[in-house]
């Protein structure tokens, strides 16, 4: 980990033959070509890690001694309690309970809102059924960076700054979820909705019992990514919170990160503590993360 | 993910034994409880789309085109569309705009490179490939304000590591930006590998194998199988790195403020205006254009995947 990030075996890395296409006669190179991706692969890993490396040494390290020896790659005065100075000194806890809540509140909502649309695109005909898939559709072109400005006037003029429903009322219903479930509810096999009908099946027990069950892996999917989303979010919670005792996580993170030099251990660890739940969900829903990621680009 | 026309499926003489489940020869009672059914569905994710995207663009318009007298209390007074345009031409666009379009040229085509690198990299049959493939989507665990604090480590002019680098510097207007954008080519580079892998996973192995038959080298094999091949993931890719450029806000806010002298001040930067010194109608007329330049490349986008439209699956 303590080696210098190098470009110079990135590109070569590229053009090279794959490692099953080497020729039968000669075992050899093959072990070398093997050998060579290797090589290659962890100084790509080294690449992509070192920043992340970079935030360990100096969330262990003392901040004002690590700069004092000069930025060494490796730790200086190593001292841990940064991690529990996170929560005891910058309050962390409060933050990552807050963040906690607006996320289950805008997913929660966002699961209702687009499986119910989901459905009644996919399974009820209405007049003005284009039309109004168009204007969900649309909603793609107003994302909160482009509305900010106005909702926070709306936020404000209703008095929900620095609150739960401030943080989290723009974002109760998303196009990307209803589109995603829509497609889901699409592949539905008519048949199974013959025999549903058959078994004097109503809407709502169709939906429940049959169409969100089979499509448990993109509903999944769907949940996870928008979990990531909210959690993740820093323009709307910076701009709908004046106080520092209503600020997200991420937001948290700004001034732990900036105020005071020799503190700043404890913002390289808080920022640390932040990203642990999502690298707990990286690993435990790989799948669903990676289906959800590539549902709009590799199906086309 | 095919398409099947469910709605179309006629189901003849199911009416009798209360089929409501899109019957075409139901009853208009029935079409009437649906048409309902529907429309109530709808009502949630409607109403907040009215609410927060809807009418936020409408109150920007409105916004834009009234002067709102910053001290007194004084309702906005109209003075035209005259004011939107002024916005529209004025520096503080053009130059926003600058920044931004700056923060693309360095981070979307290095973004897109360094995940085919990683990715092509990463493709191929090896003991222990899943671990490397682990370490190069990791990336997407971090947010942007992760992110940010990151690269604070590596190029903050006081503690970073590189910040004797002078081509990351962001005590220099031209390194500034160059080093705020890097942070987001390293915060998307999860993203991007994780979707060119599975793009590259999606072509059958004997393409590959026709093609060496043929005598293609590795190169060739590369930019004449391979990239056309990925190259609807490429542009789904393109488009979302302009878009998460356009958006870029944490990491400016956070690495230089805005600075050295104004200059990693995009577009949503002055919107967001964190030192409060622009006035309501210039900041929506700012936001604005930004929906603009947003619908502009969603219609690059949607022109671009339907002239494809053929190689869908």
């Amino acid at each position: 980990m303590a080696t210098e990030p190098t470009a110079a075996t990135g590109p070569t890395a590229a053009t090279e033959p794959t490692a099953a296409s080497a020729g039968p006669r000669r075992a050899g190179s093959q072990r070398l070509r093997a050998a060579g991706w290797y090589t290659g692969l962890t100084a790509l890993s080294v690449i992509v890690l070192f920043p992340i490396y970079m935030l360990l040494l100096h969330a262990i390290s003392d901040p004002l001694s690590y700069v004092a020896r000069g930025q060494p790659l490796y730790p200086v005065d190593v001292e841990w309690d940064a991690f529990t100075k996170a929560f005891t000194q910058a309050d962390l806890g409060r933050a990552m309970g807050l963040s906690f809540v607006v996320t289950m509140v805008i997913v929660i909502a966002q699961l209702l809102t687009s499986t119910l649309a989901a459905y009644a695109f996919a399974f009820l005909e209405f007049p003005f059924k284009r039309l109004m898939f168009a204007v969900v559709i649309a909603t793609l072109l107003l994302p909160i960076e482009v509305t900010l400005v106005a909702n926070l006037q709306t936020i404000r003029d209703a008095d929900l700054l620095n609150s739960v429903p401030g943080l989290s009322l723009p974002f109760l219903a998303t196009a990307f979820g209803i589109f995603l479930i829509r497609q889901g509810f699409l592949g539905i096999p008519g048949e199974l909705r013959d025999a549903a009908t058959l078994d004097g099946y109503g809407h709502l027990r169709f939906l429940f019992r049959v169409a969100m069950p089979l499509n448990r892996p993109i509903i999944g999917s769907f949940v996870v990514i928008s979990f990531l989303g909210a959690w993740n979010q820093y323009v709307w919670p910076r701009f709908a919170t004046t106080e520092g005792s209503w600020q997200t996580v991420q937001v948290a993170l700004r001034n732990l990160a900036t105020d005071r030099p020799d503190q700043l251990n404890i913002g390289f660890a808080a920022a640390i503590v932040v990203s642990l739940p999502l690298v707990a969900l990286l690993i435990l829903f790989q799948r669903q993360i990676v289906r959800g990621l590539t549902a709009g680009a590799v199906k086309g | 993910m095919t398409d099947l026309p469910i709605a179309e499926t006629s189901l003849p003489g199911t009416d009798a034994i209360d089929a409501p489940l899109g019957s075409s020869t139901r009853s208009a009672g029935r079409r009437f409880k649906d048409a309902l059914l529907g429309y109530l569905f709808l009502l949630p994710a409607l109403a907040a789309f009215a609410a927060f995207a809807y009418y936020p663009l409408y109150r920007l318009i409105y916004d834009s085109v009234h002067h709102q007298s910053r001290f007194l209390n004084r309702p906005p007074t109209y003075v035209g569309f005259a004011q939107l345009w002024d916005t529209l031409r004025s520096s503080e666009f053009t130059s926003g705009l600058g920044h931004s379009a700056l923060f693309m040229l360095y981070s979307v085509p290095l973004g897109l490179v360094l995940g085919v690198l990683l990715a092509v990299a990463a493709h191929r049959r090896l003991r222990g490939i899943k671990i490397y493939q682990a370490i190069f989507s990791s990336t997407i665990a971090s947010s942007v304000a992760v992110a940010s604090v990151i690269f604070f480590t590596l190029v903050n002019p006081v503690v970073g590591y590189f910040k004797d680098v002078s081509w990351l510097s962001l005590d220099s207007p031209t390194s500034a930006m160059f080093s705020v954008s890097l942070s987001s080519v390293w915060q998307n580079l999860g993203l991007t590998f994780i979707i060119v892998l599975a793009a590259l996973q999606a072509i059958p192995d004997d393409v590959d194998e026709a093609a060496m038959l043929d005598g293609f080298g590795p190169v060739r094999r590369f930019f004449r199988i391979t990239v056309p091949l990925i190259s609807p993931a490429l542009l789904f890719l393109a488009i979302v790195l302009v878009i998460s450029a356009l958006q870029a806000y944490a990491q400016i806010e956070m690495l230089t403020g805005g600075g050295p002298a104004g200059a990693t001040e995009t577009l949503l930067f002055k919107i967001a205006d964190p030192n409060g010194i622009r006035a309501l109608d210039l900041r929506a007329g700012l936001s604005i254009g930004l929906f603009l330049l947003t619908g502009a490349v969603a219609l690059v986008q949607y022109s671009l995947l339907s002239r494809r439209v053929h190689y869908g699956d």
